[in-house]
């Protein structure tokens, strides 16, 4: 089994006693590859984030079952192997930070796993340094601004050594510069490290830049592919209520005044391409 | 405008000097000690030299006098109080002075100094221990004495996450009242006139969204502790363990030794 992760028929309601009401998932399957860049994306109540946390066994399926790094996350015993392996970044940058010292708060998941303490310091040395927070160690979390809170909390994440980073939301309440730090963290840690990574958000143009897209419409899977696949189909998601990257709702536009352009440009740089080839 | 930005966390007065750089559990242990012993002797003359001694520890630790003595401002009135119920209402030794029912002996004078004399020291004491040992390090060293009381079913670890997380929140939960504050200012809410009953009630739409929004932060730092495979203190390690050193032991020692000496002096002096 290569995945690293599999869901096969997960299905979900937060009130088990009136399960036609309250599905968050409905039979969702899908696996995932390690070193994959994923981004599942879908309106609110979409139940992206629910997903997300059947990954670290926060939730687990009412039906179905889901596997991460071949362990069911059924499996009690594991949670905490599983929540080692799937490392998850939640969306409020200030009700995830623990401690009142930024390294203190990095060191806090590997304490949770026993980890000796002239370990731990070596690995929120790196963690700091894969964050680009290093020079903020000592500083209180409080006087950081958004991205660098999520970063710390991605450092937090990156200190128990994970196979998986997942992004639940990480940057919906970040200003554009705070996004655009934890996007560059992400794309990084992808490229560089190879970690798999699982971004959960409601931003077109963060979702670009994944390989692969998983759309998500009242709890199942609509459309999964790649990037370029999955954002072609430009009046799908419109009807499913998301917004289309604005360089692809440019080109259909352009399309529909006769333009002869791809269905499937995604950013602004294959734009310029492209209309420069029809000049 | 900011209305609560000046709201101090803690009293820490940060500096590097040995009192500073001593283990926590010693000046937690020091501490407590101290104030047994000023329980244990009476006089002035001890008095005198513990007051010294702690004059002492906070020319080592640097910290100037008006900031030790700040911790008293919010206590001036007890001691007051203190000294005069006993400054009237202890009797004998010889009337210094009388007015009416009013009647001061030399008794009551003494009595109610040397009681307004403890409470001051006490207060300084303790002060001495919050002004050099930053509260991150008070609570790792109040779960490292405590640890040993796990055994018999105290909550050590938890009691000092709760103390940690607490201390995370103040600032976050400063900001959002304030916020919350200025938001029910802009549209025409009043916190500052009329009277303590006003006051406390125009307080309340304030404290109702400032409750709902620290249990809902709460419950998400719940699920991200838990996210990070937070279980208890149990199989817990800690980034900094906590080592007595050299001058942890001298402290100890020169600590019991003045311990002594006030003892002696309160007996034989």
């Amino acid at each position: 089994m290569s995945a690293i992760i599999r869901m096969e028929g997960v299905s979900f309601s937060y009130n088990s006693d009136d399960p036609q009401q309250t599905q968050a998932l409905q039979g969702v399957s899908l696996s995932i590859e390690p070193g994959e860049f994923v981004a599942i994306v879908g309106r609110n109540g979409s139940g992206k984030s629910t997903l997300a946390k059947h990954i670290n066994a926060i939730l687990t399926p009412t039906s179905g079952e889901v596997w991460v790094d071949g362990i069911s996350t059924k499996d009690t015993d594991s949670v905490f192997a599983i929540r080692q392996i799937a490392g998850m970044v939640f969306q409020n940058p200030d009700n995830q930070i623990v401690a009142t010292i930024v390294e203190e708060d990095v060191a806090f998941g590997p304490e949770n796993l026993g980890i000796p303490s002239d370990e731990i310091r070596r690995r929120i040395d790196e963690a700091l340094s894969l964050v680009r927070m290093s020079d903020y160690a000592l500083h209180p979390p409080h006087l950081l601004s958004g991205g660098q809170k999520q970063r710390v909390a991605i450092a937090g994440v990156l200190a128990m050594h994970p196979k998986i980073l997942i992004l639940d939301e990480s940057t919906a309440m970040l200003d554009p510069l705070g996004r655009q730090e934890v996007m560059e963290t992400a794309l990084r840690l992808n490229r560089e490290r190879g970690m798999t990574v699982v971004l959960i958000t409601h931003h077109m143009d963060e979702a670009v830049r994944a390989e692969r897209v998983i759309v998500l419409d009242r709890g199942r899977v609509v459309l999964d592919g790649s990037t370029r696949e999955v954002f072609s189909q430009v009046d799908l998601l419109r009807q499913l209520g998301l917004d289309v990257p604005q360089v692809t709702s440019l080109a259909q536009l352009l399309r529909e005044q006769g333009l002869n352009l791809q269905p499937d440009v995604l950013t602004v740089g294959e734009m310029v391409e492209q209309l420069c080839q029809l000049l | 405008m900011s209305i609560l930005k000046n709201v101090t966390i803690g009293q820490y007065y940060p500096g590097d000097s040995v009192v500073h750089r001593l283990d926590p559990r010693t000046k937690l242990v020091l501490s407590f000690a101290f104030i047994i012993v000023l329980f244990l002797v009476n006089g002035f003359l001890p008095y005198l030299w513990l007051a010294a001694l702690v004059m002492v520890v906070a020319q080592i630790a640097r910290v100037p006098l008006k900031i030790m003595l700040r911790g008293l401002s919010p206590l001036k009135f007890i001691i007051a109080l203190t000294f005069l119920l006993h400054l009237f209402t202890t009797r004998g030794g010889t009337v210094l002075w009388q007015l009416g029912f009013l009647r001061i002996e030399s008794n009551g004078l003494a009595q109610g100094a040397f009681l307004a004399f403890r409470l001051i020291l006490l207060v300084v004491a303790t002060s001495l221990l919050t002004l050099t040992t930053s509260p991150i390090a008070l609570t790792d060293g109040l779960e490292r004495i405590l640890s040993p009381g796990a055994r018999f079913g105290l909550p050590a670890h938890e009691l000092a996450m709760m103390m940690t997380i607490a201390l995370r929140f103040i600032p976050t939960l400063i900001e959002e009242a304030d916020k919350i504050m200025r938001a029910q200012l802009a549209r025409g809410a009043d916190f500052e006139s009329g009277g303590l009953i006003k006051r406390a009630k125009s307080l309340l739409p304030l404290l109702v969204p400032l409750f709902v929004s620290a249990f809902r932060r709460a419950d998400e730092l719940a699920m991200a502790m838990e996210a990070r495979a937070y279980r208890g203190g149990k199989h817990r390690t800690r980034l900094k363990v906590l080592k007595y050193t050299a001058k942890d032991f001298w402290a100890y020692f020169l600590a019991a030794l003045a311990f002594g000496i006030a003892y002696f002096l309160g007996r034989w002096v």
